[in-house]
């Protein structure tokens, strides 16, 4: 019988995720390892490959369907031989319920999963409906036309039933729900549909801003030392690496870590998680958002090593073809904005980590040493804390022993 | 007769009678005052009593039409005294009908004239002696309307009829002027002219039936003047000579004057609330053109007293005064699922041949709110009941938000159509959307298959037209 393709789980925590292209037409012959089609989630875009051989019979979940549920059906592929038959037992029997989402490595090779036994209803369906709620059909009409979950609301009308005047003027409950149609009739403004991933950096953002008490700590580092070596080292690598201040930043930043194992922790509401890996995840911007991929147990790596992976994510992040495992965790976050000469600013908390640096541009400015005014290249960085995790004392020791060993990089070596 | 309640309704019209009932449901102990009828102006002056007229207009109209049918009589005639005999009949039973359900439902009537003396107070007067001073922590007013009368009117003394003099009619006026086209001055001209008489209209505006729908309007107007009713809008009457034979009526138009030698005139230009003599300014009511200023719950504003119906304001109609009375009583008595009366989803009726009913906004109404529309339209032409009834003339007019499928508004003239409009009143209501009603299935033969096809003409799938 026909083979399902379904919605793949691209990551343990992943629920849905867009079909943001199909790669296949219906009739189009699939062999093992072609594309199928695209898979926008929160961070990233996935292709996902056929591994059986035949014909793509049916396309169940269109081009540029959002939240469609990890596990339900997205097409059909016919086997040799197979008909119309097959297909449409197949798209009778397509199953609705989830199979258990993979959990060890989930995103290495997403694949289409076979058949589970069948069950009832083809049609993927996009929200999980929460018992009967009662409505009118207008009220039901707009809420959906604006993207807001009918069970978020309290209905006035009679029996508590919700009517227009419920949902009139209540914003989107659903972050990606509301119609890319929304209207706007104010001469000169286009709308851009938001991306996931623009989606995505909004709701952690506004979340982080609002639930996490931020304090900043500043301190200024001179560089001209670490310039001088990076100099030194670059000049005797010989094309095999290019080592970037940024690189002695995250080495840094790492050894600081090991320093201040306060730092590497989670928040939960319930307790403190203390991190074994010093993993530092690195903001890189890309086209419409953000992505912050990880350099994992930092602390382990030599410059070089850390430059060429540093190298390769930031590539691919700004494509959007890095694995989920490549952007999610992380236990500390640096966000440089010295290449466009910002000299000093202030980040926000990716939670559930505890602190972020931001790093300036370093400049050229008066210095006094030794009682008399010199010049030298000065680095501002600040770290933003979750103050519930960290108080300022321990940021202050993280951001001395970072200075440290920004200042005197022979350290690092060490 | 103790004289103190939980409640007592300063009128027993439909908005108090019905408030009085709902109050004695709810325990409490209820007092009405009525000056004059049970049932108000609705059961004995009014919707009911010129039910039963038209009702005899409408017999009396197919019995000329008899032939269509294959019928036959002769010597058809009327006897106008028994006309307005079995009107009155009609009222007086339903009047006696309210007095049983208000002793059923041991509410206590109050004979007399209700005014508030004081916070809580309500003193009675009767044939101008005072009747007793009852008290209630709530009070109604619900003291209803009367015909609004211009000065020009004055000139024609008793030739100049209100809805009162023109319902009880003692012979048959070879000629009648009706000065306004709302419902009321319609209805008059519909009865009047089935009844033989040479009917004018005059109206103010540049549409008659100003509240309703312009295209619905414009189609009533053509199917009057089709009858033989003569129809002046952008109209207004100057000046009033009475003479031997009747009175002579000066009417101004944009082309002019004319004059127009009549046996009766008819006012229906409106009515007025009956806010006099009430103690209501002084009890801290605000009063705004002749009618009592309510928020959504009733309240005046003044502590424990409310007001209802026609006293309280447009639309001048029994269902609404019905409605809110049910609202403030059960508001008052501190139930939960009580609602404010949806003013969008009040339904209008006007019982002429044809028949005109309408709710929710009118074309014109919806355009301006902003709305983009979808509307559909029906003939009854299409309707294979109406061709059967030999009503063939009619229209179904739905009109839709295009975004939301919202149902804003619903506009009929034809055969029963004030029958009809509750469909669209229920869906209303209900918000039930362009959609849902296309879904809905409508029994056949009816007239309100005319009304499914409005909606999926609506849609761009009309199936009969």
């Amino acid at each position: 019988m026909a083979i399902s393709v379904t919605m793949p789980a691209l990551s343990p925590t992943m629920t849905e995720g867009k079909v943001a292209a199909w790669h296949k037409a219906v009739g189009d012959a699939v062999a093992p390892g072609d594309v199928l089609a695209e898979i926008e989630t929160d961070k990233a875009i996935m292709e996902i490959e056929a591994v059986d051989e035949g014909t793509l019979g049916k396309i169940l979940v269109a081009e540029g369907t959002e939240e469609v549920p990890v596990n339900s059906v997205i097409a059909m592929i016919l086997e040799e031989g197979e008909g119309q038959d097959a297909l449409d037992a197949a798209v009778e029997q397509a199953p609705q319920i989830p199979t258990p989402a993979p959990t060890a490595e989930p995103a290495a090779t997403p694949t289409p999963t076979p058949a589970p036994p069948p069950v009832t209803v083809a049609a993927p369906s996009v929200s999980p409906s929460m018992g009967r709620i009662v409505a009118s059909p207008l009220a039901r009409r707009m809420a959906r036309d604006a993207g807001i979950d009918l069970s978020t609301l309290q209905g006035s009308g009679p029996g508590g039933r919700i009517i227009k005047r419920d949902v009139e003027g209540r914003p989107a409950t659903a972050p990606g729900s509301a119609p890319a149609t929304a209207p706007i009739a104010e001469q000169g403004v286009v709308e851009i549909p938001h991306s996931g991933v623009r989606k995505i950096v909004a709701k952690r953002l506004t979340e982080s801003w609002q639930t996490i008490p931020h304090i900043y700590l500043n301190i200024e580092c001179e560089l001209d030392a670490l310039l001088e070596t990076r100099a030194r080292l670059n000049q005797r690598a010989d094309g095999a690496y290019k080592i970037s201040v940024n690189d002695f930043i995250i080495r840094a930043a790492a050894f600081a870590l090991a320093k201040v194992p306060a730092i590497n922790v989670r928040w939960t509401d319930t307790a403190m998680h203390q991190l074994s890996s010093i993993d530092i995840a690195v903001a890189v911007a890309m086209e419409g958002g953000l992505i912050t991929p990880i350099i994992r147990e930092a602390d382990q790596k030599g410059l070089a090593e850390i430059s060429v992976e540093m190298k390769d994510l930031a590539t691919r992040g700004r494509e959007g073809k890095l694995m989920p495992e490549e952007y999610q965790g992380g236990s500390f976050t640096i966000s440089n904005l010295g290449m466009f000469g910002i000299k000093d600013f202030g980040a926000i908390i990716n939670p559930p980590q505890v602190a972020i640096m931001a790093v300036g541009a370093g400049q050229k400015q008066p210095v006094v040493r030794d009682g008399a005014v010199a010049i030298a290249t000065v680095m501002a960085c600040t770290l933003s804390c979750d103050h519930r995790a960290v108080d300022g004392a321990v940021g202050a020791t993280f951001l001395k022993a970072f200075k440290g060993f920004i200042e005197e990089p022979l350290t690092m070596m060490l | 007769m103790a004289d103190q309640f939980d409640l007592i309704v300063v009128g027993g019209g439909p908005g108090g009678y019905v408030a009085a009932i709902r109050g004695a449901q709810l325990g409490m102990n209820v007092a009405v005052v009525e000056a004059e009828h049970l049932g108000g102006i609705c059961l004995n002056w009014g919707c009911i009593p010129t039910k039963a007229l038209l009702r005899a207009a409408e017999i009396h109209h197919l019995l000329h039409r008899l032939d269509e049918f294959g019928l036959a009589a002769d010597n058809i005639r009327f006897d106008l005294g028994k006309v307005v005999k079995r009107s009155r009949a009609v009222a007086k039973q339903l009047s006696d009908g309210v007095g049983y359900l208000l002793k059923k439902n041991k509410v206590t009537v109050i004979d007399g004239r209700g005014r508030i003396s004081a916070p809580g107070k309500v003193a009675v007067e009767l044939d101008g002696k005072p009747a007793g001073e009852f008290t209630a922590p709530h009070i109604i007013l619900a003291t209803g309307a009367r015909a609004r009368t211009l000065p020009v009117f004055e000139a024609g003394g008793d030739l100049v009829w209100t809805y009162r003099e023109a319902m009880v009619p003692d012979a048959m006026p070879k000629s009648l002027l009706i000065v306004g086209s709302g419902a009321i001055g319609i209805e008059f001209a519909s009865f009047y002219s089935q009844m033989g008489a040479d009917v004018t209209v005059v109206e103010m505006l540049d549409q008659i039936l100003p509240v309703e729908d312009a295209e619905i309007a414009a189609k009533a107007a053509k199917a009057f003047t089709a009858q033989g009713i003569k129809m002046l809008t952008g109209a207004e009457v100057s000046q009033i000579k009475k003479s031997k034979s009747g009175l002579t009526a000066t009417v101004v138009t944009k082309d002019g004057g004319q004059e127009n030698k009549v046996d009766r005139m008819i006012s229906a230009v409106g009515i007025t609330g009956n806010v006099e003599n009430l103690g209501a300014e002084d009890a801290g009511v605000t009063i705004d053109r002749g009618h009592i200023t309510i928020d959504e719950w009733g309240a005046t504003g003044a502590a424990g007293l409310y007001a209802i119906g026609d006293v309280a304001g447009p639309p001048w109609l029994a269902h609404k005064a019905s409605h809110e009375g049910v609202v403030v009583v059960e508001r008052l008595h501190g139930l939960d699922d009580t609602h404010p009366l949806d003013t969008s989803a009040i339904p209008g009726c006007t019982y002429s041949t044809p028949q005109i009913a309408s709710v929710g906004m009118t074309e014109a109404a919806a355009k301006a709110a902003g709305h983009e529309l979808d509307i559909g339209r029906f003939p009854y032409v299409g309707n294979g009941k109406a061709i059967a009834l030999g009503e063939p003339d009619g229209l179904i007019k739905t009109i839709f938000d295009k975004k939301t499928g919202e149902l804003l508004g619903a506009h009929m003239i034809g055969a029963e159509v004030t029958e009809l409009i509750q469909g669209y009143v229920v869906a209303k209501t209900h918000e039930t959307t362009r959609e849902a009603l296309a879904n809905t299935i409508f029994a056949h033969p009816t007239l309100s298959e005319a009304m499914h096809e409005s909606v999926l003409d609506a849609l761009g799938k009309a199936l009969h037209i």
